[in-house]
Formats: structure tokens, sequence, C-alpha cells
């Protein structure tokens, strides 16, 4: 079983050469803390930044320059500032390779929700809806049940929902799933976790293939 | 050169009255017009509309306003870390209109820009586009959205000049551009105000037709809600 690390460090893997990608808020960010060393990606911030660089040193914060989670950041040569126009023309242009979200569920047809429990906490979507609507190429970072052990990977969501059939992959503290016309296919499994355990962790159709390697970290 | 320049706050909010729909520019507390909205607590105006990406914190920015319950409705993508606000959404004191932040930008800029509505493909399925007109392009579905309509907008600059041409600083400038000339009278307050003539032509982000009044900013807090370091 994987720790929100591992989620991060697997997902690192699918961010190649030249991407410019979105990372949401909590195990999205820690991706960029695992990006290979030799390739060139830039992060985009969709509050206004591109070229996302390491958090300051301390001293060297600076009001005026933070992330979409409102964290201080610093930025990279070759970094930009932008307005929030601007910055969803990027993403809804689809000018942004890879989006990077978290989820409160999935559904097996690629459906997401993570922004409302009604009645208990109403945040807000930000941007995650302009995100899923708009990427084509949208993986989902979240661990496989919820606190009370329920599947978050399910036939039907049943919050209301941030966007519809828009996730492609999900990369759990379980299983790496690819979501396909007939359900959740199940591709890898954590280390020292089997395909029953996925199977018995998952409420939608998962579809198992031949023999499911190990996540190669 | 059309002078813009107002000696004081007050005379920035001279036509504010209860009851109007102001936009406020910022992200989280970064880029928020302090200024402006401490002299909205002042004038205590009631029953606003207040249009803008978040809602502050308990104790700064629009929560100062929450806080004295001037707010009526509240337009925004994302109000997470302020407990007033939560109290009021769920109490039902305060009605709140979520929508999402590209969606929020685009009916700012739309006003800016002088196009009544868009299409956008956000929120297509989702409540969000619920009582809204859709329609489909080439396979694909959007929800039609509206520009806004507001009274006042107010925003925050880096640097101004009298004239009202504004520049911004890092991500300070969020939505603050894009509500320049999309209210009846945008209001920018500047870090610093500086004679006409010294900014670089070629580096002003927003030109002083859209701005109707500017004035010198004083005292920012320029408060950090996520202070996050690395080690040296």
């Amino acid at each position: 079983m994987l720790d929100k690390n591992g989620i991060a460090k697997r997902i690192a893997k699918e961010v190649k050469n030249g991407y410019y990608v979105n990372l949401g808020i909590g195990i999205p960010t820690l991706v960029a803390n695992f990006v290979r060393d030799d390739i060139e990606v830039e992060f985009q911030s969709e509050n206004g930044v591109l070229g996302m660089g390491p958090f300051p040193f301390e001293g060297e914060e600076d009001a005026d320059i933070i992330n979409a989670g409102k964290q201080t950041i610093t930025t990279l040569p070759g970094a930009s500032f932008f307005d929030s126009a601007t910055s969803f023309s990027m993403i809804r242009g689809q000018h942004v390779d890879l989006t990077i979200l978290g989820a409160m569920e999935v559904a097996e047809n690629g459906d997401i929700a993570n922004w409302k429990i009604p009645g208990k906490m109403v945040k807000g979507m930000g941007g995650a809806m302009d995100l899923v609507a708009s990427a084509e190429n949208i993986i989902v970072a979240m661990m496989h049940t919820n606190r009370a052990g329920e599947s978050k990977l399910l036939k039907r969501c049943s919050l209301p929902l941030t966007g519809v059939e828009c996730v492609k992959k999900i990369v759990t503290n379980m299983a790496v799933i690819e979501i396909t016309d007939k359900g959740f296919k199940l591709l890898e499994r954590a280390p020292g976790v089997s395909v029953e355990d996925i199977k018995m962790a998952t409420e939608g159709t998962l579809i198992v293939e031949g023999e499911i390697p190990e996540m190669d970290l | 050169m059309i002078n813009k320049k107002v000696a004081s706050v007050s005379e920035a909010l001279k036509g504010i009255t209860d009851q109007m729909t102001l936009m406020l520019g910022g992200f989280g507390l970064s880029g928020i017009p302090e200024n402006a909205i401490a002299q909205l607590v002042k004038l205590n105006v009631k029953g606003l509309t207040c249009i803008s990406n978040n809602a502050g914190v308990d104790d700064f920015g629009l929560g100062q306003l929450l806080h004295k319950k001037q707010i009526k409705k509240m337009i925004s993508s994302y109000v997470g870390e302020n407990g007033e606000f939560e109290r009021q959404m769920l109490s039902g004191e305060l009605d709140v209109e979520l929508i999402p932040q590209g969606t929020l930008a685009e009916r700012c800029r739309a006003a800016q820009a002088g196009f009544p509505a868009f299409y956008t493909p956000a929120g297509y399925g989702t409540e969000v586009a619920q009582g809204k007109e859709t329609r489909e392009f080439d396979g694909k579905m959007y929800v039609l959205e509206k520009a806004f309509d507001a009274d006042y907008a107010f925003v925050k600059a880096w640097k101004g000049d009298a004239a009202g041409n504004l520049i911004f600083k890092g991500t300070a400038r969020n939505f603050n551009p894009n509500m320049c000339g999309a209210a009846k009278i945008t209001v920018a307050e500047v870090e610093e105000l500086v004679p006409v003539g010294e900014l670089d032509p070629n580096q002003i982000h927003i030109p002083g037709i859209f701005v109707q009044r500017i004035f010198q900013g004083k005292n920012y807090e320029k408060r950090i809600e996520q202070r996050t370091v690395r080690q040296r």
C-alpha cells in the first residue's frame, strides 16, 4: 500500500518531457517533487503563474507570489505571470497537457465529484470544473477508499458532479486504473496489494485482464 | 492626459450605496483591494452583492464585510478557510452562488469586452449548468454563461499613474485586470502612484481607459494565508 508520497511518485512517471502541467491541491502538489531531473516540464497554477519553482527559503516569502493553494512559492527562469482569464484560456484552450487533481469520488464512466458534500461541506469548485471539462489528459490522485473505508471508485457518483466522463486514469494507494468504455481497467498493483484486495475496495466494475504487474516505483 | 487621480479612499468610493453589486479583485488574500474594503466597512453599506473569487478569511479581506453582515450575496469559486462564511451560508443568512473559476474570470472579461454571454464547457452536466442554455459545438457540449453586470469594480495594482494606467506584480495580478472596465465605475488602488510619463507604455498591463478613479493606497498588510517554506 502506498502513502501520499508514493501516489505522487507513481504519477510523476506520467509526466513527459515538454509537458505543461496543472497540479491540484493536496497529493497532486507533491508530484512536482518526484519529476525526473532530466526532463523539461513547466508547472501552471491557475491563479496566474507558469514556471512554478519550489517553496521559498524562510525569509524569502513574497505575499505577491503564491500558488492556487495560497502557498508561497518561487518561480524558475522562464516563468511568467498572467491574469485569471488568460490562465483559463491556457486551460480551456487545451494548452495545458496534463491535469492532476484529487477527488472524493470517481465513477466507472469517468465522472468525477470533488467539490461539495450537500449539507456538510461546501468549499466550491475553484478551477476544477474548468480543468476537467477541458483537459485531454486528466489523472486523479486519491486514496482508494474514504475515511469510513468505503470505496471511492463507484458505478455512479453519489455526490454533486464536478465533470462528466472526463477522467482517464486514477492512481490510488492501491492501484493504477484506466477508465475504459467497460469500466475501471486495472493496470498495476501497489507493492504488497493483491488483485483481490483491489477488487474488494472497488465498488464499480473492475476489469482484470491477465497478470497485473506491481508498480515500478 | 485625462486625470483619474482622487485624493483619498473616501473620494474614490463616492457614490457607493446599499444593495449595489461590487467586483473585488484578488485570489485568496493576494492582490485584494485592502483600502477599498476597509472603507466599505467604515461606510457600513449593506445588502451588497460581491463578485470575488474568494471571501477572505474570518478577520481579513471580505471576511470583514461578512462579519458585519454587509454582504447579501457572494459570487465566488472557492470559499474555504472562512468559518463565518460557512456559518452564514449554511444558516441561510447569506446567498451564495458558486461558479467555476474560469467562468468567473470570463464573465468579468466579457463585461469588460462587450460580450453579453459566451459558451464554456465548464460545468456541463453538473448543477452549475441547471437552468442554463446548453449547446453542442463539434460534438462537445457547452453552457451559456452571461457577462456580469456590476456597479463598481475595486482592483489593486502594484504601480499606476494619474492617467489610470496599471501594472500588477506577481500572482497578485489574478482577477484584477479582468475586472477593470467590467463595472460601471472601476476604482484602482495602487502601492505606488507614480508621475505620469514614468511608466513605460510597453509595460502597461491595463490602459487607463478601463479605470475611472485611481488613488494611492496606504498601510498594505499583504497577509500570507499559507506561508510555506523549504529548508536551506
